[in-house]
């Protein structure tokens, strides 16, 4: 009786739920959004919610993939300049019309933004001069070759020239210049509780299926996943592996998941001739040398993971074993890179050939609130390698602790994960491969100091050809030499799983964004 | 009096100082804000930028002096993170916090002195040891488990209470509250239960201990014996001599009550100060961290200063300020 009781009542919200809220929706965010300001923090959950009401000359689909946005083509025009179409008969949300003028204003402001703590002047900082041919034409001039301009473009959201005058963060914090010309406009920002928006009835892309859209920010996975059961949202994001089991089964609810950008990897910290931090001989002895200079030591700690059994036990089927930077199909990427395969005996061979036949002890270092079960994942890699006679401990501590010492490079053996915003491999390898070289931006953030001449002859020719398929064919040819050589020990891409109530459609995007445009009802 | 007060402040004042030196060098050991807010793929011209822009590359002593002399003009500085002033984050937020807090606390009260009392009366009564077993359940089960479960009870299977967020709210006084409204009262209720629990357990126990004490004491039988109604001898004899301890709790758990919502307050994404700390740790955002504390320190002297009140109010043997007590 209670059951059928409970039934009728589950049927009943649920009827109420479609017919009074049938073109609104609410949506479960995991990560604070932390400004309304387009430009102050180059943050991901800040830059997919202001897509909503901002947008860049160029967009990307799902996969990634750039796609005209405000500016409808672009070429260049020789190997300094690049020339911008934009689009006609765009209008911001206060009806004023968009003009080359507007995005000659938003370069400004990008690098002026005061206290931002990361800011977009990366992606416009090798511009040098802008030309406006006329108000639906412009002009970019680089000092250097800058083949990734497009890409770089997609990243900048366009502000209105008249609302965003003299505008502070606060103004858009509070409303009064966030217009944009996206499909949403801004109705209220609470921060670090909700976000609320509504459709944009002039929008030049058509009309949206949702009048109201109201983001809130669920940071607590548990209570993420009760909102979406009591149908208090309609979708959420980032569904934590532990539930993905009982929603896929459940026909009150959809999964959407899809392979991201985001590789988890390993750096060897190669910085010194010497043993690096936290790698000793088995009795605690100081090695004679730094074993992860050796390439066969590092394919030997590649190869004994079993990247299969990390992705089907730990990440319950939401990862796919890595090979490169980014999974297969992106620009840039190699097609004769395969995952290592698991070979415990190969890789105590590969062991005894560099001269540790019986092994040495490190220590496994790795954040533990950053990324999809970080720390289980130290946990088993520590086990495989006890298999090939490498004696493994594990600490993992807060990403607040963690980069910090990572950087200062006070650890051997680092478990990282690397997003690639750009979508083409090229970026990925420039910070995380080429030799470091911070002041002329090349490997940034190489924490583990490889360092390979040969790769990095091929990778600079390549980031400089203009032509596409050209340079993404150099570029997975680099890509074939540092990974064939184990510059970094790839070990899986994240999957990222959406889940929304039944007669809702999410496209799951592998940029990790949650938008309200690609969520459609199913009918 | 006023004297007592003074000195209380004066030593507040020394704590606060000694706080935030504590969090300024605390933060700094834990690690470098600039590596969780710059976006990895920026290059070291920006993180060089970034770092100046938090004012974070003068060394430590003049990043304490630069902040000292902003928090003697009442500037706090700025949250790394939102790039507001960090005591205008912290305020926004605390009414929130408070208005759970007190609702928590109330409903302790009200339901923990009675059940306290009824199985200090009877407790060999089956009503008196359901209550004990009871406030057992109060104790042992963690919050953040009775949380889900009264989320997993009311909002998925019944669907009767909202699992999430602050309901409507109103101003009374110019502070937003949503106790005044139906849908802020339903999105309170869960919340408030879930902190109060423990409360609860605690002044059940410690009413019936102190009654069952108090129920043996010559005062007791020689008002009984003089034929004083039952309610009298309860109400005044009994209660009120008891109360000390339990006031002195109330105002201590009613601060931790405050500080430490935190499990509730995430669960519940219950927008209040507790999920702004420990959001603003793991982001290392120093400035409201600072405020955080200060404000909490702040509300700790307060409640502390109105229990001691409250203290010589109800026993008339309690005077306050010491030496000049005298005088009164």
């Amino acid at each position: 009786m209670l059951r059928i009781l409970r039934a009728a009542i589950v049927v009943v919200a649920a009827l109420a739920a479609t017919a009074a809220g049938a073109k609104d929706v609410a949506i479960g965010l995991q990560a604070a959004i932390t400004s309304m300001d387009p430009h102050y923090h180059n943050l991901s959950p800040n830059n997919s919610l202001l897509q909503h009401v901002f947008e860049a000359l160029i967009l990307r689909d799902p996969q990634g993939k750039l796609m005209p946005g405000l500016a409808t083509s672009w070429r260049p025009i020789d190997n300094l300049t690049w020339e911008f179409k934009l689009r006609q008969n765009v209008k911001f949300h206060d009806g004023s019309p968009f003009t080359a003028d507007d995005v000659v204003f938003t370069l400004k402001r990008v690098p002026n933004v005061p206290n931002s703590p990361s800011s977009f002047a990366t992606f416009t900082k090798p511009i040098v001069d802008i030309k406006v041919i006329d108000p639906y034409t412009i002009q970019f001039k680089t000092a250097e070759p800058h083949v990734l301009l497009p890409s770089d473009m997609a990243s900048v959201a366009i502000v209105s020239k008249k609302n965003g005058e003299g505008a502070t963060t606060a103004d858009y914090n509070s409303g009064k210049a966030a217009i944009g010309t996206g499909p949403y406009e801004f109705v209220e920002y609470v921060p670090n509780s909700r976000i609320v928006l509504k459709a944009n009835p002039g929008y030049w892309g058509g009309k949206q299926p949702w009048d109201t859209v109201t983001f809130k920010i669920l940071s607590n996975s548990a209570a993420r996943v009760a909102a979406l059961l009591s149908g208090d949202v309609q979708m959420i994001e980032t569904v934590p592996t532990s539930d993905i089991a009982n929603l896929s089964h459940d026909k009150r609810f959809h999964l959407a998941s899809t392979v991201t950008n985001r590789v988890i990897y390993v750096h060897l910290n190669q910085s010194t001739e010497g043993p690096p931090p936290f790698v000793t001989a088995k009795d605690g002895s100081a090695l004679q040398k730094n074993p992860f200079r050796d390439s066969r030591v590092r394919k030997a700690l590649s190869i004994a993971i079993n990247r299969d059994a990390i992705d089907q036990r730990i990440m319950e089927g939401m990862a796919v074993p890595a090979s490169q930077m980014l999974p297969d199909g992106f620009p840039g990427t190699s097609k004769n890179l395969k995952p290592p395969k698991y070979d415990p005996d190969a890789a105590r061979k590969l062991l005894a050939e560099a001269g540790y036949p019986n092994g040495f002890a490190l220590t496994i270092f790795g954040p533990n609130n950053r990324y999809i079960n970080d720390a289980k994942i130290a946990q088993a890699i520590a086990q495989f390698y006890s298999r090939i006679g490498v004696d493994a401990k594990v600490e993992t501590m807060p990403s607040s602790v963690y980069f910090t010492k990572a950087t200062k490079l006070e650890f051997g053996y680092m478990l990282l994960g690397w997003g690639t915003e750009s979508m083409e491999q090229g970026s990925g390898l420039r910070s995380l491969l080429a030799t470091h070289d911070p002041a002329h931006g090349m490997g940034v953030n190489n924490r583990g100091r490889y360092s390979n001449p040969e790769f990095d002859k091929v990778l600079t020719e390549a980031l400089e050809t203009m032509d596409d398929a050209k340079r993404y064919a150099m570029i997975a040819h680099a890509a074939e030499i540092v990974f064939n050589d184990t510059g970094l020990i790839p070990i899986h891409y994240e999957k990222s799983t959406w889940g929304t109530a039944a007669g809702y459609h999410y496209a799951a995007r592998a940029d990790q964004y949650t938008l309200a445009m690609d969520l459609k009802p199913s009918r | 009096m006023v004297a007592y007060a003074l000195r209380r402040l004066g030593q507040s004042f020394l704590v606060l100082v000694a706080m935030s030196l504590l969090v300024f060098v605390g933060v700094y050991a834990i690690g470098n804000p600039v590596e969780l807010l710059v976006n990895p793929q920026a290059d070291a011209i920006e993180r060089a930028r970034a770092t100046a822009a938090l004012g974070l590359d003068k060394p430590l002593a003049e990043q304490f002096l630069v902040f000292l002399r902003g928090a003697l003009h009442a500037d706090l500085g700025h949250s790394f993170v939102y790039n507001v002033p960090a005591i205008q984050l912290v305020l926004q937020r605390l009414p929130a916090t408070l208005e759970l807090a007190f609702c928590a606390t109330v409903l302790a009260i009200a339901l923990g002195i009675p059940l306290g009392l009824v199985a200090g009366l009877r407790p060999k009564s089956l009503v008196g040891r359901t209550i004990m077993a009871g406030s057992i359940l109060g104790f042992s089960l963690p919050t953040f488990w009775v949380g889900l479960v009264l989320i997993m009870v009311f909002s998925v299977e019944l669907g009767w209470l909202p699992p999430n967020g602050r309901g409507e709210t109103v101003l009374l006084f110019g502070v937003p509250v949503s106790f005044l409204t139906v849908d802020g009262l339903k999105h309170l209720a869960m919340p408030a239960l879930n902190l109060a629990l423990f409360k609860l357990a605690l002044l059940i126990r410690l009413t019936r201990a102190g009654a069952r004490e108090a129920l043996l004491q010559d005062y007791v039988r020689f008002a009984r014996a003089k034929g004083l109604s039952a309610s009298r001898v309860i109400g005044v004899h009994v209660l009120k001599n008891i109360l000390i301890p339990i006031v002195t709790v109330i105002g201590l758990e009613l601060g931790s009550v405050i500080a430490f919502a935190i499990v509730t307050e995430s669960i519940f994404a219950w927008p209040g100060t507790g999920k702004l700390l420990i959001d603003s740790i793991n982001q290392l955002d120093r400035p409201v961290i600072v405020a955080y504390l200060m404000v909490i320190v702040l509300i700790f002297v307060v409640i502390n200063f109105a229990v001691d009140v409250l203290y010589s109010l109800l026993d008339p043997r309690v005077r306050l300020g010491g030496a000049t007590a005298g005088a009164h």
